[in-house]
């Protein structure tokens, strides 16, 4: 496996879903291959920030939610109430 | 205020909202809201149109709460709505083409080995993004990817879908999906390398 086919097959690997004989080629290469090492672990690490920086504990989530939001969608609820 | 909705609590709550239950409605508006405007402002890429999105979403599940069937929690439902709505509006806006993203892709050598030389990142990434101008810094580069790769890097890492669920929101075949997320991915580790390694130029700036 080359370089190449391993950045090709990363994603799978990554998920756990690369076929045993693909990922026993994938784990060969990575034992001699320092450069798709290194970029393997910040393809994962890639995956982690985006997590941090966007996902459910995020510090850009507002403490509170903008009030003129809440009041808005209260009052239109009220013009069309549920069925 | 704003605080957390128990999951025990959730099927006494939307009992409350099915009877009419104004105090639940502001719960709900209050406990979901912030964090359906991140998710459909990061899709949209504005915060006026991720706000009448967000209204417009509450709205809609207000109104069809017989059609939640309760075999998803309510936040997954009403993100669902919510991020809908943003790819509809997404849709809706006029197509420019979209950047390529070809130079933020790894080249290779002709004998396939790659052409660059990684060089290794400085911190371990939780503890560089402890940091909160690391944090903005991602989001800023995660804006800057085009629609069609920011939508699945979105759904797939942000919101946690599964590619067969995110495929059928965007449209797109599994393998399309797949294809995507994992360009969208290696053109954010291009951006980000700069400023996570030792050559960085003005590291954690954005």
């Amino acid at each position: 496996m080359k370089c190449r086919e391993l950045a090709e097959f990363l994603m799978d690997y990554v998920s756990g879903e690369l076929p045993e004989e693909n990922r026993a080629h994938f784990e060969l290469h990575l034992t001699r291959c320092r450069n798709c090492r290194e970029y393997l672990v910040q393809y994962e690490g890639t995956v982690k920030a985006g997590r941090i920086a966007c996902g459910e504990t995020s510090d850009e989530l507002p403490d509170d939610v903008p009030e003129d939001l809440v009041k808005a969608v209260l009052a239109a609820r009220k013009l069309e109430p549920s069925s | 205020m704003g605080s957390a909705t128990p999951v025990d609590d959730e099927v006494a709550l939307i009992a409350q909202l099915r009877a009419g239950d104004e105090t639940a409605y502001e719960q709900v508006v209050r406990t979901y809201g912030g964090r359906l405007l991140a998710v459909t402002r990061r899709i949209v890429g504005s915060d006026e149109d991720a706000r009448d999105i967000v209204q417009d979403a509450f709205l809609n599940a207000f109104k069809s709460l017989d059609r939640f069937e309760g075999n998803s929690k309510l936040s997954t439902w009403l993100h669902r709505i919510a991020v809908n709505a943003a790819l509809t509006k997404l849709r809706s806006r006029k197509r420019k083409p979209e950047q390529s993203i070809e130079t933020l892709l790894p080249a290779f050598l002709d004998d396939g080995h790659h052409e660059e030389r990684f060089k290794s990142w400085d911190e371990p990434v939780d503890k560089v993004m402890e940091r909160a101008e690391t944090r903005q810094l991602v989001r800023a580069k995660i804006d800057e990817l085009p629609d069609s790769y920011r939508t699945v890097l979105v759904l797939r890492d942000i919101e946690g879908l599964d590619t067969e669920e995110t495929a059928k929101m965007l449209g797109l075949s599994v393998n399309a999906t797949k294809i995507r997320l994992h360009r969208a991915r290696q053109a954010l580790r291009t951006m980000l390398a700069p400023h996570f390694g030792s050559t960085a130029p003005g590291k954690a700036a954005s």
